[in-house]
């Protein structure tokens, strides 16, 4: 069913059973052309860019829970290219660019938002960084505003400007970030994906990866033995264990970040805004309430949980910067396990075992990624070749030293 | 998380720094196998389940210590003082 306004209609008349599921619920065949694992918001945005940008249909999800089950549906929602390093700005800005049309293209509405991310500056060094940052983004087309401190005020208001240890100075702004709902993403890509013919399997884990001649033949799955031309990764947080069935071993730490949603109030919060002197960032949903999160709780874990000395930690850093935050009640929190890179950004790429991809590494930064993601990593499978976008994402710049920084911490996960 | 620091007792993990995978073991040659180094700086097993790791009792006796932690339940089976812990551990659990 096309969704619009006469499926609206005819659904208001005949009740739910005019709604049809949005994706089907087919068996495994035995053989696809592309078998992808993962249905998180990456792997169902490959399948989709998969049969549209390149006819390659005969495709397979499989998701060992339930589809969005994973870290697309656990995210903070933000969406932003403001990067600064080259391969990053042109790779983010193609993720914001396919964002802005989505909706369109999906035939689904996930909510895109660009209500403006605002990061705040507090000294004169964190301003001359902004400034920089800024500029490159212009440089390369995307938009970006450096605001002083009576520009930021008239935005929000209720700021601690004169917090004695970290006052703000002002901000950069980038108008076209913002929020997208989601498991909307998840949703949306999965049933533009079945349309296109791609089969979804949930409940289906892979527990085993067939290779033979240095070729991948197949995967072994709780639902049985499926065959494919090619196998491709997107594993999120369990990246090392899927790779290692294949025997690769990843520059990559799995770590716990967690999310934090307070009771819902009016409009209060317009964008989102980010801390300049610590790690917090904060939106309003739709619903009401302040969606917000901080650091990862910084030790290796595949817990979807984290500890509570972090809860503490971000929310300190949160009530620094909106003392009004102290009023609030805290209605949840989770956790979702990230694939924190030894140099903060991802990989999407061939490897050394012929006919298996990755993609992974995302960090907590992958959901804004998303659309970029299927479309460079679909070009990669169909073609066994990056696309220049995913150029620099390469699996061995590592090893050739051309790592892509962004924060400048090394090789350590636990600090990017 | 409880850590039970060999010097200092019971202690809330805030109190701590941690470095991470204890498993990878600094090559002797800087100017050795380049692979070797690769090996220590970048790639890591990342197992689901027991893994070693340093920490350190910043906030304590600054002492570096090896934790075994399940990374799935953030259990800790065992803490020992790094200098006298085994430099090449056996990597534990399965990645
Ligand atoms: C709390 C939190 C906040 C975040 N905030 C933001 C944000 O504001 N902005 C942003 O850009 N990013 C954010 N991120 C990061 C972002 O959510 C992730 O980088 C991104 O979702 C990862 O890609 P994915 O959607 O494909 O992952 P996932 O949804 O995790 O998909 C991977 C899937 O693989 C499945 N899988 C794993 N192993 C197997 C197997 N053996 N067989 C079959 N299936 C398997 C998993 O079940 C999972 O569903 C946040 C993450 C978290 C946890
Ligand atoms: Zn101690």
């Amino acid at each position: 069913m096309r969704y619009g306004w006469h499926s609206v209609l005819k659904q208001a008349f005949e009740g739910l059973a005019a709604v049809a599921p949005a994706w089907r619920t087919p068996e495994p065949k035995p053989v696809y052309d592309v078998v992808i694992v993962g249905g998180g918001a990456h792997g169902l945005a490959t399948a989709y860019y998969l049969a549209k940008e390149h006819g390659i249909a005969n495709v397979a999800v499989l998701e060992k829970g339930y589809l969005g089950s994973g870290n697309v549906g656990r995210n903070t929602t933000i969406v932003r290219s403001n990067y600064l390093l080259d391969g990053n700005v042109q790779f983010y800005e193609k993720s914001m660019q396919l964002w802005e049309g989505l909706e369109q293209d999906l035939n689904f509405n996930a909510m895109v938002s660009q209500r403006g991310v605002l990061n705040l500056y507090h000294s004169d060094a964190q301003r001359d960084a902004f400034a920089r940052r800024g500029t490159a983004m212009r440089l390369h087309g995307i938009d970006a505003e450096l605001l002083d401190r009576d520009q930021v005020r008239a935005l929000v208001p209720f700021l601690d400007f004169d917090n004695a240890r970290f006052p703000i100075q002002g901000g950069l702004l980038q108008r076209r970030g913002g929020t997208v709902r989601h498991d909307a993403v998840a949703w949306g890509y999965a049933r533009g994906a079945d349309r296109r013919g791609v089969d979804i399997l949930q409940h289906c884990e892979v527990t085993g990866i067939s290779v033979e001649n240095g070729r991948v033949t197949g995967v072994e799955t709780t639902r049985g033995r499926i065959a494919c031309r090619k196998l491709a990764l997107a594993t999120a947080g369990n990246s090392s264990r899927t790779a290692a069935m294949a025997g690769l071993k990843l520059p990559i730490e799995s770590h716990v970040l967690q999310a934090f949603v307070s009771e819902a109030i009016k409009p209060y919060i317009d964008q989102v805004v980010t801390y300049g002197a610590g790690h917090f960032y904060v939106s309003q949903s739709d619903k009401g309430g302040l969606v917000f999160g901080g650091d990862i709780d910084g030790y290796n874990s595949y817990a979807q949980r984290g500890n509570l000395p972090t809860v503490e930690h971000v929310v300190e850093a949160g009530v620094a910067m909106i003392p009004g935050l102290s009023r609030l009640r805290l209605l949840r929190s989770w956790g979702g396990v990230m694939d924190m890179s030894m140099d903060g950004s991802p990989i999407i790429d061939t490897t050394p075992v012929e006919g298996l991809y990755l993609n992974c590494g995302w960090c907590y930064g992958g959901f804004k990624a998303t659309p970029a993601s299927g479309w460079c990593f679909a070009h990669t499978i169909a073609r066994d070749e990056p696309h220049a976008l995913n150029a620099k994402f390469r699996l061995d710049r590592f090893r050739s030293g051309r790592v892509i920084d962004e924060k400048g911490g090394g090789a350590r996960p636990n600090v990017h | 998380m409880i850590v039970t620091c060999p010097f200092c007792g019971d202690r809330p993990s805030e109190e701590f720094g941690v470095l991470g995978d204890a498993a990878p073991v600094r090559p002797a040659d800087p100017a050795g196998d380049p692979e070797a180094w690769y090996d220590y700086v970048y790639l890591r097993a990342n197992p689901r389940g027991a893994h070693r790791e340093y920490w350190h009792h910043v906030g304590g006796c600054r002492q570096w210590l090896v934790v075994t932690r399940d990374t799935t339940t953030h259990d800790i089976a065992a803490v020992e003082p790094a200098r006298l812990a085994k430099q090449t551990a056996p990597e534990k659990g399965e990645p």
